[in-house]
């Protein structure tokens, strides 16, 4: 297995020869193209998201502009932000990863939301709460899971997406991926892709985690046999 | 407490309420009841302004509520509903206390707060404070639902169905324990129901509404005893009308088809006929049905050794009524005869039929187990047999 030609031996060669390299890729695609861009859409999107169930025009508009940027590819949306003026480099690949954010984050939230039983609403308001009150003690606590689906949809899409930021000079692992295709080195292909489909999976995982740590109790589904 | 002055409420010029005016005094428990769409769950929610009248005036405590921050008006308002609708992100006693925590009320006035109710209803605080509202029973949930109403103390609380899902036999017990509570804290409870057994029992008034309209508001006696109107009438539902016994006509409760027997006939049959029908007596009619008097087993007996017609073995009945009197008086006459049973003739002094003590035994039970079948009097259930 650890023969000089197998490719899983060039793949950990190439690694063990120069870790710092590898190890900045893996930094620079988790900070820079996962948690930065996914950090901001969560600024972005809950709040417009928690406004669109509020009122209807907000709605319709975010909802159509989100939706039209989801449909633009990959590829394409990163060379747009070159050509609005972003030059190269990670910003307009966190513009981008960011704008693909925004639409599961959006969605999740408002549907969250507007899906908390109306009775419960009812109620919230009936006992005198206020807007504000009835999101904080009411809705958020309940629309938290589907919340937190829409941020790991995003995470997930912004790993594997992010990949492609090499192609505008954003590093990170795509690197070594746009690297080995011109070089026609599989192994190279390996070292980008494997730790990206890693880091998704481990990241789906952690935040299931956080989720559910976070969730109250009475709404987590296994709380009546604790 | 609660005052409607010529309020309405208008959907798209569809008017779901029609200027209704109702005064609701302080430690009342009204009952807002009528057919689906009537108005009632849009006349109670005007009160705490979840929905908000189209013309016409409603004051709390005397305070014109258009006037007032609807927030803080609903503070002062206890208000359950029927989906219990407590949080399910919340624990029991955090769902009791959500209403003081709004209030600003310190944690240790709160805790005590919900201990004091949890008691209150029979509920061990220790055991129950903690637990999430999905690990109780739809009637357990309810009774929070109906404590997180009271935790504040408001004087008004508001109930739309409070007990509609839940089973009947839990629906009594919590009705039973609202009119408890109701005895011990003295609040004014406004109630939306449909179901009428369920006014009768708590209600101190009901208020009956019909498109947006009320069509007649007292207490549950007067209503039951006087009914404005026949939708009122039917609405409570016939058979459990509570009708005074000078209103109900001896014909109503006398038994049509009385055995009897022609007074040219012979004691034999007569024996024979009171065999069959399994009766110590007989109505002895003419051949036009007028009523001559009655004949009893021992006459016939006394009789059958000397044979004949029986004409002269029956004996005149003490008393009859005439179509028209009411059960009172015949009950008067019945008690006066020292008799078990009248006939009852018309003015043609044609017998119309018997009234037994069976019938008024049916008349009770219909008031006090509407639906039951009555029990038949041995006259009335071996005539069905023959015919």
């Amino acid at each position: 297995m650890f023969d000089s030609s197998s490719v899983i031996y060039k793949v950990y060669m190439f690694i063990s020869n120069d870790p710092s390299q590898f190890l900045n890729a893996l930094q620079q695609h988790l900070f820079l193209l996962v948690m930065t861009p996914v950090s901001l859409a969560i600024l972005v999107a809950v709040p417009l998201g928690i406004l669109a169930t509020r009122y209807k025009w907000i709605e319709k508009v975010v909802m159509t502009l989100t939706s039209i940027l989801q449909t633009i590819p990959s590829l394409a949306l990163l060379a747009l932000m070159i050509v609005i003026g972003m030059g190269i480099g990670y910003k307009p690949a966190i513009m981008a990863l960011f704008l693909y954010s925004l639409l599961p984050i959006l969605r999740n939230t408002f549907i969250g939301i507007k899906n908390v039983d109306p009775f419960l609403k009812e109620a919230a308001m009936g006992m005198g709460m206020t807007n504000m009150q009835r999101l904080r003690m009411v809705e958020l606590p309940l629309a938290f899971s589907v919340i937190m689906g829409g941020i790991r949809t995003a995470t997930v899409i912004c790993i594997g997406t992010g990949t492609l930021a090499a192609y505008v000079g954003a590093g990170g692992l795509g690197v070594f991926i746009v690297r080995g295709l011109q070089l026609f080195r599989n192994y190279l292909l390996l070292v980008g892709a494997v730790p990206a489909a890693v880091m998704a999976l481990s990241a789906d995982y952690l935040l299931g985690k956080i989720e559910y740590l976070l969730i109250p109790r009475g709404l987590r589904s296994d709380s009546s046999n604790k | 407490m609660v005052r409607f002055e010529q309020v309405s409420k208008k959907y798209d010029n569809i008017e779901v309420v029609k200027r209704i005016s109702l005064e609701i005094n302080e430690g009342e428990l009204v009952t807002l009841i009528g057919p689906s769409g009537c108005g009632k769950t849009t006349t109670l929610k005007m009160i705490n302004r979840l929905i908000e009248p189209s013309n016409g005036t409603i004051y709390v405590n005397g305070e014109d509520i258009l006037k007032q921050d609807p927030v803080q008006l609903r503070r002062g308002i206890g208000y359950v509903i029927q989906q219990i609708g407590l949080f399910p992100n919340m624990t029991i006693a955090q769902n009791i206390a959500v209403v003081g925590k709004l209030q600003g009320w310190s944690k240790e006035k709160m805790l005590a707060r919900v201990k004091e109710l949890l008691d209150l209803v029979g509920m061990e605080p220790a055991s129950y404070m903690d637990r999430y509202p999905k690990e109780l029973s739809g009637g357990q949930q309810q009774r929070i639902g109906v404590l997180r109403a009271l935790a504040t103390n408001p004087n008004i609380i508001l109930m739309d169905e409070p007990f509609g899902a839940l089973d009947p036999i839990t629906r009594e017990q919590l009705q039973g324990e609202l009119k408890k509570l109701q005895a011990q804290l003295h609040k004014t409870i406004i109630f939306v129901t449909h179901d009428m057994d369920e006014a009768l029992k708590i209600a101190d008034r009901i208020v009956l509404m019909r498109d947006g309209e009320i069509v007649q508001a007292a207490a549950p006696d007067e209503m039951l005893r006087h009914p404005a109107d026949d939708f009122v009438a039917s609405f409570i539902g016939k058979d459990r009308l509570l009708r005074s016994p000078d209103e109900v006509k001896v014909e109503e409760v006398m038994i049509t088809n009385p055995v009897t027997i022609e007074s040219n006939r012979g004691l034999a049959e007569a024996l024979e006929r009171m065999r069959n029908r399994r009766v110590d007596s007989l109505m002895v009619v003419d051949d036009m049905n007028r009523l001559i008097g009655v004949i009893t087993i021992k006459a016939v007996q006394a009789g059958l050794d000397q044979g004949g017609q029986l004409g002269k073995y029956v004996a005149e009945h003490p008393a009859a009524a005439v179509i028209g009197q009411t059960v009172r008086e015949a009950v008067y006459l019945m008690a006066e005869h020292n008799v078990g049973y009248l006939p009852v003739i018309d003015e043609n002094e044609q017998l119309q039929g018997l009234m037994t003590r069976a019938s008024l035994v049916d008349i009770l039970t219909d008031v006090l187990w509407p639906g039951l079948d009555s029990p038949n009097s041995l006259l009335t259930a071996t005539a069905k047999e023959e015919n």
